[in-house]
């Protein structure tokens, strides 16, 4: 196990440091007043951190946490003292890019919450107990919307294509920075 | 860039008062929750349910045992849609709810039909959520629709199973190793992810044995893996098995090391990390290997991804340590990082080239971290400043700009920890490099002219205290010191108080004056302060005349005090007011062995004004105590050390048996401590038989037998020899157990009236050299060494022929001599050629021995061993080598 790759956890906050989403996958923080102090110390941290345009990351009581911000929601993620940086951080991306690609490039703190099951299937489908499950936002959005569009639940047939389009858009963007 | 944080601002109202779940409520949900009992299931208001429900729990709500179960069981229901959507978070709410194993069976069949389905995303779900709550009985029954799962063809199945086979692991290792064919199977698949779960698993399953891991990664690292993830897992893998067969392998190529170097050309940059990380980290790792993970690791430096960047610096500190030279080419790019807007990366960046400059570059590099310290926090710029104590015990003749930097930033503004790690520097500065004692001094004097921190003006004062005097111009520190009693607490004015004092004692043509600051004490409103100058003045000689202080009298009032104040405390709290008074020689000296836990506590900061760690309570009191207790013993006088408990039978047998050697001046008492592990006897009479004809110069005086010995519950008995006065002799004991024993009737608990003689042959026992010897550490091993008469030292080399390793030599003397390691260089880094390890103690007739042993390799294996010894008694340090030359 300890070879493997592990994620400790993955933190959705907003622009206060008030959870949006969570999801931890270790036993370090047993209780959620344990839980609670370590996002406050992470948002305390890294809240004057300019992470808009690439991932920014930090050391922080031996843990090792890469977040990102968009709007007013702050993503992490955070993995241990001598997990592969890069690695987390490929983690990061696939969980802030699916999300936007869910959320249809309205990224904010309102959005998210009134999608927050997409938000939490989006989870799921990244980590598994602490596994790296899947770190194509592609796929992660994909993964995710099916479900709804098979119910012809909110996200329609053209949601994915328009999906598909914030994601070839996104891809311009990126290459042509 | 900034423009969030103003808009944030204006619609902030609207938007910090709409949220979906405002004003949510347990109760009011738990209530909706009903809707799942519906016949009539709407699908889309159950979803926004179990999203409040997940809300809730995501906010760190808690449901009652009564309430999860209510929930659980209507979650259960939804099973009945056929809505995807719904099903989904059915799902993940049943995880989150972590049913119990009874609630367990309710969905069981249901979670069973799903993995059956026909449809992908059910039977990839179904596996993982089954897997999540199932116990292992459940496990059985499903194992053969996982092992189809594992070779399933679409891949989100095929990774769900594998996961769940990682996990399963952990708790049913048994079923999951039956899985190896399916597992090595979707090891070759083309989808990446599955790849990466199935490697992860198939080691996993083989990580108990050596020979299978090492063909799994001989056959992959030829192979072509298509995951950048399993190409990092392959990575450390590999790794492993470098280390793993590194002990075996004589120098000369490294396996595998071919294949870490071409995953420094790998496309994905999380390869070329993990490789070049792994490369850094090989052991002994030679220049030749570390260039080119180097050189990838320096293009990382300039990338415009801080991830990237920061894992390179932190990568390239870490080598920094034990290859300093290697990372010299990265220095340019290191420099510029210095301005980094990550702080962290700016802050490994300057550790980084403070580890790798140059002489010359030093005040380069000084005027940029000037700069740079006013804008990090205090636990970055403590890091700064332990770097820059290292700089300069690199480079003492740059103290100048050294010394200088670190008295600047004692004037900021800064917290506590960081002042005391800038003031432990200057400390250690002034002890190791003689020419920037006199600057340091008058950098911490006007330090503590405005110094918020009581502990560190005393700490301050104390060292000023000792070394002020030795200065060329004494005179000067007074003022500094004076200014304390003026305007300072109680417990700074006690301080300086006693530093004054010193400088009286110390330097005679001080004396009258440091007498006219000493009267005006006497009128402080705080007793200690008062007392103190009371002491000193009557001590000193209170006429004030320029006379010199007795040796003694400085001794008593300034000399170090060798007893641990836990035992000096303990001593004095049993004492017992009488006709005789308190003496001081009755207190133990020995220092109990740290409790393992504070040990880890890293101990490699050199404490700098901390004084010598004051031991724990210590078992000798409670020997002491023992010994004293029988009366055959207590004219043997005091006892000198009792050992640690030596095993004389093998764990598990009929009778446990330890013993504890007690050493006296002219006597040795074993104690053997005995357990009675039979319940059906008893024990009586029980003695040791010691033959100590390998023992020539102890004789037989005393033997105490134990009475009686029932079954577990531990008793002793103790044999006395008697030994030369003050010699330490050294011999070979065999010992047998004899008794009588007793049958116990188990059901009453009454022993039979007749016994029957036996005995019961134990382990043989040793007195050594080391036996003789305290354990008793100085807190600055230099200043002691240097206080001892070199007359008394002597030196011989020793060649200790063949051996494991350098660290494996050192524990061997160190074991042998029984002496306490100083500093902590008991230590011996990765890696290094040779190595200098010091060492106190007290021997027999309370002789303090201190040694330094310099080791050295001498060709591959060959240990050669330098070793320098200084008492107050040369023919103790003759003894000592002799210890050695016969060990």
């Amino acid at each position: 196990m300890e070879l493997c790759p592990l994620i400790k956890n993955i933190l959705l906050l907003d622009s206060e440091g008030k959870r949006i989403a969570v999801k931890y996958y270790s036993d370090d923080w047993p209780t959620n007043s344990a839980k609670e102090a370590f996002e406050k110390a992470v948002f305390a941290k890294t809240q004057k951190t300019n992470a808009r345009t690439d991932a920014e990351i930090t050391m922080f009581d031996n843990y090792v946490v890469v977040y990102k911000f968009v709007q007013d929601l702050h993503f992490f993620v955070t993995g241990g003292e001598n997990e592969n940086e890069i690695i987390l951080a490929a983690v990061l991306q696939g969980f802030f890019d699916a999300v936007g690609l869910l959320l249809r490039g309205t990224v904010d703190k309102k959005e998210a919450l009134e999608n927050l099951d997409l938000i939490l299937l989006c989870l799921d489908e990244i980590v598994d107990g602490g596994i790296i499950l899947e770190t194509d936002a592609n796929v992660i959005a994909g993964k995710v919307a099916s479900h709804s569009m098979d119910a012809g639940a909110p996200l329609s047939e053209q949601t994915i294509t328009q999906a598909l389009a914030t994601a070839r858009e996104h891809l311009t963007r990126s290459l042509l920075k | 860039m900034a423009q969030p944080l103003v808009k944030k601002d204006d619609d902030r109202d609207d938007e910090a008062d709409y949220s979906p779940f405002l004003g949510i409520e347990k109760g009011a949900v738990l209530q909706e929750a009903r809707v799942f009992n519906d016949p009539q299931l709407d699908p889309r208001r159950c979803s926004q349910v179990i999203t409040k429900l997940l809300y809730l729990l995501n906010q760190g709500e808690t449901f009652t045992k009564v309430e999860a179960t209510e929930v659980f069981f209507a979650v259960t229901k939804l099973f009945q849609s056929k809505d995807i959507g719904l099903r989904r978070m059915v799902y993940v709410m049943i995880k989150e709810l972590s049913p119990s194993a009874d609630e367990v069976i309710i969905v069981t069949s249901s979670l069973m039909k799903d993995m059956t389905s026909k449809t992908d995303m059910y039977r990839a779900n179904a596996i993982r959520v089954l897997c999540r709550i199932t116990d292992g009985t459940l496990l059985t029954q499903i194992e053969r629709y996982l092992k189809q799962a594992i070779v399933d063809k679409n891949p989100v199945v095929a990774s769900a199973a594998l996961v769940s086979g990682i996990h399963l692991l952990q708790t049913n290792p048994e079923i999951v190793k039956r899985w190896s064919n399916e597992v090595q199977e979707a090891v070759q698949s083309r989808a990446a992810l599955v790849q990466f779960h199935a490697l992860a698993l198939l080691h996993q399953i083989r990580q108990n044995d050596r020979l299978a891991v090492n063909k799994l990664v001989s056959s992959l690292t030829k192979g072509s893996v298509r995951s950048p993830l399993a190409q990092c897992l392959l990575i450390r893998y590999t790794s492993q098995v470098i280390r793993e067969s590194a002990n075996n392998n004589q120098a000369g190529d490294r396996p595998f090391y071919d294949f870490l170097e071409g995953c420094l050309r790998h496309k994905a940059e999380m390869v070329i990390f993990e490789a070049a990380r792994a490369i850094t980290e090989l052991n002994g790792v030679t220049s030749r290997e570390l260039t080119p993970a180097i050189t990838v690791l320096q293009l990382f430096l300039s990338s415009s991804k801080p991830v990237l960047r920061f894992a390179a610096v932190r990568t390239l500190n870490k080598v920094a340590m034990t290859h300093p030279m290697a990372v010299t080419n990265c220095n340019i790019d290191m420099e510029s990082l210095i301005s980094d807007q990550n702080r962290s990366i700016a802050t490994l960046a300057i550790t980084t080239l403070l580890k790798t400059g140059n002489e010359s570059s030093v005040d380069r590099l000084m005027k940029q971290i000037t700069n740079f310290m006013s804008d990090i926090a205090d636990e970055f710029k403590i890091v700064v400043v332990e770097a820059i104590r290292s700089l300069c015990l690199k480079f003492p003749l740059k103290h100048r700009s050294l010394m200088n930097f670190l008295s600047n930033i004692l004037r900021e503004e800064g917290g506590f920890e960081y002042k005391k790690a800038i003031v432990d520097s200057i400390v250690i500065l002034i002890r190791d490099i003689p020419e920037a004692k006199e600057s340091g001094l008058l950098h911490l004097c006007e330090f503590i002219e405005d110094c918020e921190f009581t502990y560190l003006s005393t700490q301050i004062l104390h060292f000023l205290g000792i070394e002020g005097p030795k200065t060329s111009d004494p005179s000067k520190y007074i003022r500094y010191i004076y200014n304390r009693v003026h305007l300072e607490n109680a417990t700074v004015r006690a301080g300086a108080v006693s530093t004054l004092a010193k400088f009286g004692a110390m330097v005679d043509t001080l004396k009258p004056r440091v007498f006219v600051l000493l009267r005006r004490c006497l009128f402080d409103n705080d007793d200690e302060v008062r007392d103190r100058a009371t002491l000193y003045i009557n001590t000193l000689g209170g006429d004030g005349a320029v006379v010199e202080t007795g040796e003694d009298v400085k001794e008593f009032l300034f000399g170090s005090l060798d007893i641990p104040l836990v035992n000096l405390e303990n001593s004095l709290k049993n004492y017992e007011p009488s006709e005789e008074s308190f003496d001081i020689n009755s207190v133990p000296k020995e220092v109990k062995t740290q409790p393992l836990a504070e040990k880890k506590a890293p101990g490699k900061k050199p404490t700098g004004l901390g004084a010598s760690p004051a031991g724990p309570p210590s078992t000798v009191d409670a020997y002491e105590k023992l010994l004293s207790s029988i009366p055959e013993f207590a004219n043997f006088g005091k006892l000198f050390k009792s050992s640690a408990p030596v095993e004389l039978t093998e764990a598990e047998t009929e009778y446990a048996v330890n013993v504890v050697k007690h050493i006296f001046d002219g006597h040795v008492v074993f104690q053997y401590n005995c357990t009675n592990t039979i319940p059906e006897q008893l024990l009586e009479n029980v003695t040791v038989i010691v033959d100590a004809s390998e023992a020539e110069e102890f004789a037989e005086v005393a033997s105490k037998p134990l009475r009686s010995l029932p079954y577990d519950s531990p008793g002793q008995t103790f044999v006395a020899f008697e030994k030369p006065e003050g010699v330490p002799a050294v011999g070979k004991f065999s010992n047998m157990l004899r008794f009588i024993v007793k049958e116990v009737d188990p059901s009453t608990g009454e022993a039979e009236d007749d016994g029957v003689e036996d005995e019961y042959q134990l382990e043989e026992l040793e007195v050594v050299a080391a036996d003789y010897m305290l354990k008793v550490g100085v807190s600055n091993f230099r200043n002691a060494w240097e206080t001892m008469d070199a007359d008394c030292e002597r030196v011989d080399e020793y060649g200790l022929g063949p051996r494991e390793s350098l660290a494996e030599a050192v524990n061997a003397v160190i074991n042998l001599l029984g002496m306490q390691p100083c500093e902590g260089t008991e230590v011996v880094p990765n890696n290094s050629r040779s190595h200098t390890c010091l060492l106190s103690g007290v021997y027999i007739g309370n002789v303090k021995v201190l040694v330094r042993l310099q080791f050295g390799l001498d060709g591959p294996k060959d240990v050669a061993m330098k070793l320098a010894v200084r008492s107050e008694d040369e023919a103790v340090s003759d003894a000592i080598h002799e210890i050695v030359a016969s060990g």
